[in-house]
């Protein structure tokens, strides 16, 4: 393990100093945060309907979802695509690594460091000025808490799952422009996932995707009872897992192609 | 018994091959034509404890291929390797652990740290013990003089600054065994010979095996006693610099400088062969065997108005020259060909 969090923590300390992306990144998020709480402030004010969220819970749901965007805004290493294509990858392999927990740290600290750098100013700004709401309760904020970090393996671990297609694939492109609207519409980012027809609910259930922001999220708000907070915790780190094994397995494979064909 | 063993290593590389114009793209859609490479032939050697090996070759000719290969990173078709007792690629990380790699063209640093925060990376990567880290770590700082550089981002590094870094982080954890891949590629004089001092103490003072890959026959020169030649992914040759001279040529050099003043003719004897001139000074080749060097001298002093003359071998690089020419027609001179069986 030892390795791998030493490697987390020195690519997080080294992301931590672009701070002209987040500046920037802040500043759109909360614009178009603002956008769509006036919408849905829009939609309440013109129907009577029963609604699956309240307006409060809508809106902090909102602002939870511009503060944790990274969360479910997923592209390729960067870097390793890089060492991919000019075939540098190759000299990964001296070190005494598995290169799987190398990606996987790699992907983490890409994640939890540009996350950390909007999140919190995004937070604070949202909870002050923007009517953000404080978490349920204690307990709720806990639980989100916990699925915060399953959100972040999660993200990670599907990174790295789209990071190792690169072996076959090489631009990465494509994978990207394929899979980030999936995971984007899916995780409750777009539209929050209770307002959803009911027909898609039980597809959306099972998909991972919602794990990475709308289980975390409507633990923020209290809206499980005990069955489904246990699922709904269950849901995301089964997937975790059932990811981690996924890639590894995959990544196993890309790499025999690369010690036959080389650098 | 030998550290490293190799005995009859293949690899064959898959090279898809595209017909040119819009035609080739648009079949090569449908289908692709592969075409192979052989990158090594039957390439085997052994090489015992705290040896250090000069593994020369043209581009192409599967220097790099047996390195990778040699450092876990490539799977030959077949073969045997036997490293420390280890098949490399299987096993690979604890078998990279005992082993050092540098690769000239790339860094195995992290452009975005200090110098000294790659080190302690490497610490944590390697899982040195504290003592035996600040120990190792001082003494290559010491050797290879990177007190200033260590704050330094490697991005911001020179290129022999940065070599010189990566040599130490490649020797951070004490490996047994060290291969360098062109590591004086692209450096300045005097970084060529720092690295060069470097190496010799390594396999003098710790009994660091080193198998050095380049094309800077100098470096041949200044380190290695014992040179293997790969051309076209077979052993051309192995054995000491001496021998390989002999396989290939009995030739002497003999540099005649004319006195000043004197009038420029040209320079000439039967039994030797004008090679260069340039203004006063004439190069002949001989065969020592035909022609004793005394009597050549005393011939050649006897005739011109020598100023100074001087006898020498010819420069590895023209016998390396000579034997890459060869290797269209082999047999012409009976090179010490070992372990390659051509059938």
């Amino acid at each position: 393990m030892k390795p791998y969090v030493a490697i987390l923590r020195s690519r997080f300390l080294t992301l931590l100093q672009y701070r002209a992306a987040a500046l920037a990144g802040i500043g759109t998020q909360l614009f178009f945060g603002f956008v769509r709480v006036m919408i849905y402030d829009g939609f309440y004010r013109s129907s009577s309907g029963p609604h699956p969220l309240t307006l409060d819970q809508v809106t902090t749901y909102i602002w939870l979802g511009q503060a944790m965007l990274l969360l479910a805004m997923l592209d390729v290493d960067k870097d390793v695509a890089v060492m991919i294509r000019t075939g540098n990858i190759a000299y990964e392999m001296t070190r005494p690594l598995d290169l799987y927990n190398l990606w996987f740290a790699r992907a983490v600290s890409g994640r939890a460091a540009p996350l950390s750098m909007r999140a919190i100013p995004i937070f604070v700004v949202a909870g002050i000025f923007l009517e953000l709401q404080k978490p349920s309760s204690a307990g709720a904020a806990a639980l989100f808490a916990v699925s915060l970090v399953g959100a972040l393996l999660l993200a990670a671990s599907l990174v790295v799952l789209m990071t190792i297609s690169l072996l076959w694939t090489v631009s990465g492109e494509g994978i990207y422009r394929l899979a980030s609207p999936l995971i984007f519409f899916f995780s409750g980012l777009v539209i929050p996932l209770p307002m959803f027809p009911d027909w898609m609910q039980q597809w959306i259930a099972v998909l991972p995707f919602r794990a990475l922001i709308d289980t975390p999220f409507r633990f923020y708000l209290g809206s499980f009872n005990t069955t489904a907070a246990v699922m709904a915790l269950l849901h995301q780190y089964v997937w975790i897992v059932t990811l981690v094994l996924l890639g590894r397995l995959i990544l196993t494979r890309g790499l025999r192609l690369l010690a036959v064909q080389g650098g | 018994m030998p550290q490293i063993v190799v005995e009859n290593l293949i690899k064959t590389f898959r090279i898809a091959a595209r017909a040119p114009g819009l035609w080739g793209s648009l079949t090569g859609l449908l289908k692709r034509d592969f075409r192979e490479v052989r990158a090594l032939d039957h390439v085997s050697f052994s090489i015992s404890r705290g040896e250090l090996v000069g593994y020369i070759g043209p581009n192409g000719a599967g220097k790099s291929t047996t390195v990778k290969i040699l450092s876990g990173i490539l799977v030959p078709d077949s073969g045997r390797v036997s490293v420390i007792g280890r098949t490399p690629w299987v096993d690979r990380i604890d078998y990279v652990r005992r082993i050092g790699t540098v690769f000239g063209q790339r860094t195995q640093l992290w452009w975005d740290l200090p110098v000294i925060e790659s080190f302690d990376l490497l610490r944590d990567i390697y899982a040195i013990s504290p003592d035996k880290y600040r120990a190792s770590r001082d003494e290559l700082i010491e050797v290879l003089e990177l007190r200033e550089l260590l704050d330094i981002t490697v991005r911001q590094l020179s290129l022999g600054q940065r070599m010189r870094c990566d040599l130490a982080a490649a020797l951070l954890h004490g490996p047994e065994l060290l291969f360098l891949d062109e590591p004086t590629i692209g450096l300045d004089a005097e970084s060529k010979l720092a690295v060069r001092e470097l190496i010799r103490k390594l396999n003098k003072q710790r009994g660091v095996t080193v198998i050095l890959t380049t094309h800077d026959m100098d470096d041949i020169e200044a380190l290695c006693r014992r040179v293997l030649v790969i051309s076209d992914g077979r052993i051309l040759s192995d054995g000491t610099l001496q021998d390989l001279r002999a396989s290939v040529t009995r030739e002497r050099w003999l540099t005649v400088d004319l006195a000043e003043g004197a009038p420029i003719a040209t320079v000439a004897d039967p039994d030797a062969q004008l090679i260069r001139q340039e203004g006063r000074r004439f190069c002949l080749a001989f065969d020592p065997q035909q022609t004793s060097v005394p009597e050549l001298i005393a011939r050649i002093a006897r005739k011109y108005p020598v100023h100074d003359l001087f006898v020498e071998n010819p420069p590895i690089e023209s016998i390396v020259a000579q034997i890459y020419a060869q290797r269209a027609a082999p047999a012409a001179h009976g090179i010490t060909a070992s372990g390659d069986s051509k059938t």
